[in-house]
């Protein structure tokens, strides 16, 4: 790792006036991803700004039952809040399944949005990588890339989006607040994650200096029944093979609104919107699950060691809207 | 009399590891020391065109800047040969640095030292290296064609085929034949320490402060390497953060930190990453094996036909013997096993848990399983059918077995009259619930050139007693089980002993590899201890002042430090009285024992029985393990707190080979690419089922005085199979490839909707 320097903001002006002022300087909130990729080289900032002292690490009610969550709320805090749970177990099951309790206690909400991506080869620091290295190609396309994605691909980068959180915030239609040299900015969560395309070491919409200062999860009464299936070879401390977050409305067998995203299987947490457009409105039976499921993965681009999630995707789909239809939530 | 050996003591070590008192070989701090960091190459094969060290040597702090252009030549380069035996033992015969060719991603091209670990690592970014890459071979996809038969593997120590019987004409008149193809992942052993060496020089004399598994096979490897005396190399190692083989061999990087430190004059700690650990201490090879089984209808197996496929490095013929418990673990008379290897441009494999017999009893005993079931024989019957009564390679008579009660016992502690012999007919809403078992057996070493295990014991006036054993504890409880061995031997309370350990200054042992620590050890313990006693007893009847003046040596017992008389309990002595009056602060006696040769006439080998309950998710692929139990006979059990902990850890080592371990190699690059805790998965506390461990003890006269067989391994082997068996019990999955993944099992089953049928007209 390259020598650096260190500074620790004491209120937001300051943290942004001091990225400005550093050129090659990176917020450093959890410190969870950002220390380990220090360490192998894969991102050298010259100048740290500690934004942990900063107060923006509460959980607030908004009118008409929306929540307000503070960018360096812990992981672990935001997971225990009885607002969450109570309005969005969903969010509060994905953070439960995300990383491991040692990490959850220090890894915040506005770092987990920016984690970057588990590629091996664009943490290798050695391997081509245009996420790492833009123009020096995908490793992944004809590598191991058991754990890449099938949706939202290009061939510049497969890389999957790793974070449970994101995948329930965008089930959710939440917002994220920043402030920046500019002022305040909204960004609505699905604009926030940009797809690779032609340029994949673009990540979301942020300038150099732009803080997320909180995240909007806007009212939404039928989440208080959602849940977060998540799928992984080992019960805990893995990331998604596949994952499903999921928010239900159904009255008389019939589904009367759906919210419905996927993690694990693309580059940007996956709002499923063709299969809530194939369940709005139908039966809460087996076909309109299946056919839902078939529907959304039908873009899916499979190479090689991914093809089983493309199964795996659906039927995963299929068994969280069961869960949820029965009401084992 | 024992009344210490088999009680479950508490590690007398446990205080000082879980409040931190415990130095492990990173932690220890010297003055004046600097950091030295290993640069790994980055290509498979090939060699280095140019290194320029410029920028790199003019960074802030740095000392030196080792590559071979400058790093001293090796003296010698000592023979692979295992750690157990008490020689030099290096990992593999290749030392790095010598010259510009690349033999393998990750081999050291570069020592970059500094005054902080910072500076160090910073530094190494700045080497501009470049390379002339050659065509590699690192799988054995890519190099099945060249894959060649050796004529002997292991450092020479076994054969590449045996055979007894006639395997052709068996299998042409075998009313039954199970053929069957395993695959199994390269594997890593990730202790939770990675290795790390700490060197001083005092003008000509080194002193390593090492992570291993045998201070003496790191004294003498690095002396040879180095061209010393091994008078000149001392080797300091209290603690070891776990092990499990990849530290039994002695690896370039503690003798490259010897030259480091001789280069600046400095103590020089040089500790490896998790990532480095993937390619600096070796790894259980990527492998293929072919059963065929041949049977009766009435399940008498009349043959075993094992072959085995295994990756090596460019230097060595190295395969972990996987086929040798195989063939003695039932009575077939015709028995063939055969290995071939193929070239890749990896480092040397090494032993890693159970080397050989995880993999070999794996395959054997997913074979067995499917005979069973062709056959429909319950599976614990058809092994009780081909039991074998005596080693059906060698002909003799086993020192103990025990393995019939281990499936009794096993059996019973399962609850094995649950399962159905059916597949897919047990069911708990969306999982499916299958049983399975396996056999386990792992080899009491015994060869020929073994060296002899010292200790020496030592008791003060004061009654304590201390023992002195050149070994190291690695987490296997050692010190705690040794200080057992010496109190019931000497005849005092375990209290009053202090075992010390881990400085090649102590009498000399093997490493603690094989499963063989407790029982190489405790044998050189005991002797000591027994040494001791007996001098003490005999000073004492020889000693006029004495209550035991006179009395026969052998109507002397002792309890608690105090000599007395069998049958006259009050006619007596502490040991303490006897010395004090004599003037003596101390008295000592060394103590040896020479291992178990193979002219014992016996066959040594530990057995038990592995048994399994997993719930399937086959609609998602996924496999949780709900239980498992492991019946083992292990001969005597020295310590049940330590051994059970042993055992266990290896059963759900067992677990990690089935379901989650596997090392990927990205042949293009001849890169490993899951070099971390996050992506090569082990089992973690929430994927940790119940695990229920019965000792079986057996009474074994042959293998040592203290009849030990060891359980340092024998917890793993057959657990994966137990696992793997009882997912074919679950769904009718056959597991071909480990570790067995979601995608195998999505292959295998259609989206399941057999499930509970959906209530109709669901009311919210």
């Amino acid at each position: 790792m390259r020598p650096l320097s260190y500074a620790r903001a004491h209120d937001v002006a300051e943290a942004i006036a001091t990225m400005i002022d550093n050129p090659e300087s990176a917020f450093l909130a959890g410190g969870t991803t950002e220390i380990d990729l220090l360490r192998q080289n894969v991102v050298q900032p010259a100048t740290l700004v500690d934004i942990n002292a900063l107060p923006l690490a509460d959980v607030e009610e908004l009118p008409g039952g929306g929540l307000r969550i503070g960018a360096l709320a812990r992981m672990s805090d935001v997971a225990e809040s009885p607002l969450v749970r109570e309005r969005f177990p969903l969010v509060a099951q994905a953070l439960e399944q995300g990383a491991s309790p040692q990490l959850r206690n220090m890894a915040t909400m506005g770092g987990n949005l920016l984690q970057r991506v588990r590629c091996s080869y664009f943490r290798d620091a050695i391997s081509p990588c245009n996420k790492r290295e833009p123009g020096t190609g995908c490793s992944a396309l004809e590598g191991v890339n058991r754990g890449h994605a099938i949706l939202g691909t290009s061939e510049k980068c497969i890389a999957t989006h790793p974070s449970d959180l994101a995948v329930a915030l965008v089930a959710l239609d939440a917002v994220v607040r920043t402030e920046g040299p500019s002022g305040e900015r909204a960004i609505a969560i699905d604009d926030f994650f940009l797809l690779p395309g032609d340029t994949p070491q673009i990540e979301h919409p942020l300038s150099h200096g732009e803080l997320i200062v909180a995240i909007e999860i806007p009212p939404l009464p039928f989440a208080r029944r959602s849940l977060y299936l998540k799928v992984r070879n080992r019960e805990s401390y893995e990331f998604a093979l596949v994952s499903v977050a999921l928010a239900l409305d159904v009255a008389d067998s019939v589904i009367v609104d759906a919210r419905l995203a996927l993690g694990g299987v693309a580059t940007k947490p996956w709002r499923a919107r063709r299969a809530e457009r194939v369940v709005i409105g139908a039966s809460a039976a087996e076909d309109t699950f299946a056919r839902a499921a078939a529907e959304e993965l039908a873009p899916a681009t499979p190479r090689g060691m991914n093809a089983f999630k493309v199964e795996l995707a659906q039927r995963a789909i299929c068994r969280a809207l069961d869960m949820a239809t029965r009401w084992e939530v | 009399m024992t009344t210490a050996i088999g009680q479950p003591l508490e590690r007398v070590d446990g205080r000082a590891k879980v409040t931190g008192g415990a130095r492990y070989s990173a932690e220890i701090a010297l003055p004046h020391v600097t950091h030295a960091v290993v640069v790994g190459a980055s290509i498979a094969s090939g060699r280095i065109a140019s290194i320029d060290t410029n920028d790199a040597e003019r960074a802030p702090g740095v000392l030196a800047v080792l590559t071979h252009r400058n790093v001293d030549r090796i003296a010698a380069q000592p023979p692979l040969f295992p750690s157990l035996f008490g020689h030099a033992a290096p990992g593999e015969t290749f030392f790095p640095m010598q010259d510009e060719v690349v033999h393998y991603a990750g081999q050291p091209v570069a020592l970059v030292v500094a005054d902080t670990l910072e500076r160090a690592q910073h530094a190494a970014t700045l080497l501009h290296i470049d390379y002339v890459a050659a065509p590699s071979t690192t799988t054995l996809d890519e190099g099945r064609g060249s894959a060649y038969e050796p004529e002997r593997i292991f450092a020479g120590l076994v054969p590449g085929r045996m055979a007894r019987g006639d395997v052709d004409a068996a299998l042409s008149s075998a009313e039954v034949q199970v053929d069957s193809t395993y695959e199994f992942a390269a594997n890593h052993h990730n202790p939770i320490e990675p290795s790390a060496t700490m060197a001083a020089w005092n003008g000509d004399e080194l002193t390593l402060y090492d992570s291993n598994q045998g201070i003496t096979a790191t004294r003498l490897t690095v002396a040879a390497l180095l061209g010393l005396s091994p008078t000149r190399v001392r080797v300091i190692t209290r603690y070891v953060g776990g092990a499990f083989g990849c530290k039994a061999m002695v690896w370039p990087h503690s003798t490259l930190a010897a030259m480091a430190a001789r280069r600046v004059g400095r103590p020089v700690k040089l500790a490896l990453t998790r990532a480095q650990m993937f390619s600096s201490c070796g790894h259980r090879e990527e492998q293929e094996q072919r059963i065929v089984l041949g049977a009766t209808r009435d399940g008498n197996v009349t043959t075993l036909r094992h072959h085995k496929l295994s990756a090596t490095s460019p230097f060595d013929d190295w395969a972990e013997p996987s086929l040798n418990v195989a063939a003695q673990a039932y009575a077939y008379p015709n028995h063939e096993g055969v290995y071939r290897l193929v070239r890749t441009n990896t480092m040397t494999p090494t032993f890693t848990r159970a080397p050989g017999e995880s993999t070999g009893m794996f395959a054997l005993e997913c074979a067995m399983d499917e005979l069973a079931h062709e056959l429909g024989i319950d599976p614990i019957e058809l092994r009780l059918r081909n039991h074998a009564d005596v080693d059906p390679v060698s002909g003799q008579p086993w020192s103990s077995k025990g393995l019939k009660e281990c499936y009794q016992r096993g059996a019973e502690r399962i609850g094995w009259e649950r399962r159905s012999a059916k597949p897919r007919s047990q069911r708990e809403g969306n999982w499916l619930i299958g049983y399975g078992m396996a056999t386990a057996g792992y080899p009491v070493p015994a060869f020929p050139g073994l060296q002899p295990q010292r200790a020496l014991a030592r008791l003060y006036a004061d009654g304590s007693v201390e023992i002195q054993c050149g070994t190291q504890e690695f987490g296997t409880g050692v010190a705690t089980a040794m200080t057992q061995v010496a109190a019931d031997a000497l005849g005092v309370a375990t209290g009053s002993i202090r075992f010390e350990y881990g400085d090649t200054e102590l009498p000399n042992t093997s490493s603690a590899v094989g499963s063989a620590g407790a029982g190489l050890l405790g044998s050189a313990v005991h002797a000591a201890a027994t040494q001791l006693r007996e001098q003490l007893i005999a000073r004492a009847i020889t000693d006029e002042k004495s209550p035991l003046h006179g009395a026969d040596a052998r109507s002397v017992v002792v309890s608690d430090g105090r000599m007395s008389l069998r049958d006259e309990p009050d006619r007596g002595e502490a040991y303490g009285e006897l010395l004090k009056r004599n003037f003596l602060e101390e008295v000592d006696a060394s103590g040896s024992w020479t291992p178990v040769g193979m002219d014992s006439g016996y066959a040594q080998t530990t057995f038990g029985a592995q048994f399994a309950v997993v719930a399937v998710d086959s609609d998602l692929g996924l496999v949780r393990v709900r239980r498992m139990v492991g019946a083992f006979a292990p001969g005597r059990v020295l310590n049940p707190r330590t051994a059970r902990s042993q055992l266990m850890g290896g059963m759900l080592w067992g677990l990690g080979q089935a379901l989650l371990e596997g090392t990927r190699m990205d042949s293009r690059y001849g890169r490993w690419t899951n070099t971390s805790l996050g992506d090569y998965l082990v089992p973690v506390n929430a994927d940790a089922p119940d695990v229920d461990v019965e000792l079986v003890e057996v009474r074994d006269d042959v293998v040592n005085p203290l009849g030990v067989k060891g359980v340092g391994e024998i917890g793993q082997v057959g657990a994966a199979a137990a696992i793997a068996n009882a997912v074919f019990n679950a769904t009718g999955y056959r597991a071909r490839e480990l570790p067995i993944a979601v995608e195998h099992l999505l292959q295998s089953t259609g989206h399941d909707r057999t499930r509970s049928p959906r209530p109709s007209n669901e009311k919210q």
